[in-house]
């Protein structure tokens, strides 16, 4: 968790013309490097699945299947495979991607913004405000998140944007919580108090003088966020309460080999890759902006 | 300490009220009716609203949460859908393997995560540190339900050494306890090195080393001492998604525990047992955090109980 003080060292003191130090710094890490390049290669295919797929990824195809029935092994023209019904695997795991990351990235973006919100309303107003926003989220860190996120599922019946939903509503306590550890330190400073004393209203003095200071700190989890929800899609769509057939997501595709993948290992460990190198790439590019933002945990 | 002891207990009470309400709000203002559900698609409005009335659902909301909350402090969370069974009954007989499966999976974590975590302190800067995180980056970004199925692939299939799932022999509990304790062995590992790289830079090391203790004495009595012992107690921090987890491990391994349960009564929309499941695991992150609460400023006596 970011540390209390991590907002007394902001963005970094740079002047706006010469390039920021974070960004030096950022690059100069091996790690977040290969975070960015993953994350970018994520966000390409997805965007130009169409182009790339080999295959149309819902045709079942005749010459899918072996004459018993079973997949095909990699090989061409299916380069990763095909599924229990004849589709090609590899054009299901570019489309997957899509899904993915959709999924992941409005359902982190919605969890920032409940963070956001909740933590600066508790550690700006203080008072009530802060006394129930603080003791919900006490209350929310207690559950786990994947289980309840698996019964809030089942009980809504999921479509695509529950899921995201779903996720949203167990992952933003930690944001929560850091953000307002954070607002209740700025406020405490002089500029702030300066502000209050000189009749500056409320909205700007959140916009003007404390949102800024909070942008590293969204930016780190805007980022790392991902590899939680990315991970928490293909965990609920693996257990059948994600994104349904026949979208193809890759816990879904997992989900519906699990019954035939000792004979047909290609269809577990394709997508499973996918998710891997999707969550490890978000997760290093996060801890290299939180590295390089210098919001590190005290080492 | 006794003072601190109390306000601690009482929070943790209060948390777990808060659980109650935040279960009972979220199960009662989703749009499933729970007493159609149990009467099926074909059934009357009548026998539908005979149901309801059974079971209590025509009685206004704080009511009903009132009923409940005095059951369940007597240990009686209602009646299964399903199964007509008792659910406290139901999560009894799922208790043994969750926590057996809980034991061996932390073991492992720690098994895995900590000599990991000290070797890539030790060697700071090196290939050893660089393949440790690289270790723990994937550990923690692998998703379980592939990495369960590729144990299964490998070691009961290929090479038959383990059972393919199930429940019963210690060799039973190996793989689903490798399955949970590598994410959590890759979390552990890297805070394991941060709390040894702070030992380690501490002038009483410093001072150790240049009176000429032997390094080795070093590392296990000033070093080990004070960054792993502490580091233990974040066990209980972890619970939360280590809980997760065990879900998602049960139902690859068909392990008959909590997680199973809730599963399997999730696709049957068995809305008091999953109610009662996720309240007992957040009855366990509760207790975790506690614990962890309590035990971390015993082992660590700079932080002070406050």
């Amino acid at each position: 968790m970011a540390s209390g003080n991590a907002a007394q060292l902001g963005v970094g003191g740079t002047t706006r013309r010469e390039r920021p130090k974070w960004l030096k710094r950022f690059f100069a890490n091996r790690s977040a490097v290969i975070g960015l390049a993953g994350v970018v290669i994520v966000v390409v295919v997805s965007l130009l699945a169409p182009v790339i797929a080999p295959h149309d990824p819902a045709k079942q195809y005749f010459d899918g299947l072996t004459i018993e029935g079973s997949p095909l092994p990699p090989e061409r023209p299916f380069w990763f495979g095909t599924d229990l019904l004849g589709r090609d695997l590899l054009s299901r795991v570019i489309f997957g991607a899509r899904i993915s990351l959709l999924v992941g990235v409005v359902a982190n973006g919605a969890a920032v913004l409940i963070g956001l919100v909740v933590g600066v309303a508790a550690g700006y107003f203080r008072g009530v405000t802060e006394t129930i926003l603080m003791r919900v989220t006490d209350v929310m860190t207690a559950f786990p998140a994947l289980i309840l996120a698996i019964a809030l599922a089942a009980i809504l019946r999921p479509s695509l944007w529950i899921v995201a939903l779903v996720i949203a509503l167990v992952n933003w306590v930690w944001i929560a919580r850091a953000i307002y550890a954070q607002v209740l330190s700025i406020g405490r400073r002089e500029f702030v108090e300066a502000a209050g004393a000189l009749g500056v209203g409320t909205m700007r003095t959140l916009f003007k003088h404390i949102l800024p200071h909070l942008v590293s700190t969204l930016m780190v989890f805007g980022t790392l966020g991902i590899s939680t929800t990315v991970l928490l899609e293909a965990s609920l769509s693996f257990l059948g309460v994600g994104v349904q057939p026949p979208t193809p997501s890759w816990g879904g595709i997992i989900n519906e080999s699990q019954s035939y993948f000792l004979n047909a290992p290609w269809l577990v460990v394709f997508p499973g890759v996918a998710i891997l190198l999707t969550s490890l790439s978000f997760n290093l590019l996060g801890e290299g902006l939180r590295d390089a933002l210098d919001l590190a945990e005290r080492r | 300490m006794i003072r601190y002891l109390l306000q601690r207990l009482l929070q943790a009470v209060g948390v777990m009220i808060g659980v109650t309400i935040i279960t009972f709000l979220l199960v009662f203002l989703l749009p499933a009716d729970p007493a159609r559900m149990i009467a099926g698609r074909s059934a009357t409005p009548a026998t539908v609203a005979s149901i309801r009335a059974e079971l209590g659902l025509d009685r206004p909301l704080p009511a009903q949460y009132v009923t409940y909350v005095k059951n369940l402090v007597t240990g009686d969370m209602g009646r299964s859908f399903a199964q007509k069974a008792e659910v406290t009954r139901l999560i009894g007989s799922r208790l043994v393997p969750t926590m057996q499966l809980a034991l061996a999976g932390i073991l492992f974590e720690l098994l895995i995560g900590l000599p990991t975590g000290i070797m890539a302190a030790l060697r700071r800067g090196t290939a050893v540190d660089q393949a440790v995180m690289a270790f723990a980056f994937v550990g923690v970004s692998a998703p379980q339900f592939v990495v369960g199925l590729l144990l299964i692939y490998f070691l009961s299939y290929l090479l038959p050494i383990f059972p393919l799932g199930g429940y019963g022999t210690p060799l039973h509990v190996v793989l689903p306890a490798i399955t949970v304790g590598l994410a959590g062995g890759g979390w552990y590992a890297r805070v394991t090195r941060s709390a040894m790289i702070e030992v380690l830079r501490q002038d009483y090391v410093r001072t150790a080393r240049a009176k000429g203790v032997f390094p080795t004495k070093v590392v296990f009595k000033h070093v080990l001492k004070n960054a792993v012992l502490p580091v233990v107690a974040l066990i209980g921090l972890d619970i939360g998604v280590f809980m997760g987890g065990i879900v998602i491990v049960e139902s690859v391994f068909g392990w008959p525990g909590i997680g199973q349960m809730i599963w399997q009564a999730i696709q049957l929309v068995d809305i008091p047992v999953i109610m009662g499941g996720v309240i007992v695991t957040a009855l366990f992150v509760v207790v975790g955090n506690l614990l962890a609460d309590l035990v971390y400023p015993a082992l660590d006596p700079r932080i002070r109980y406050s």
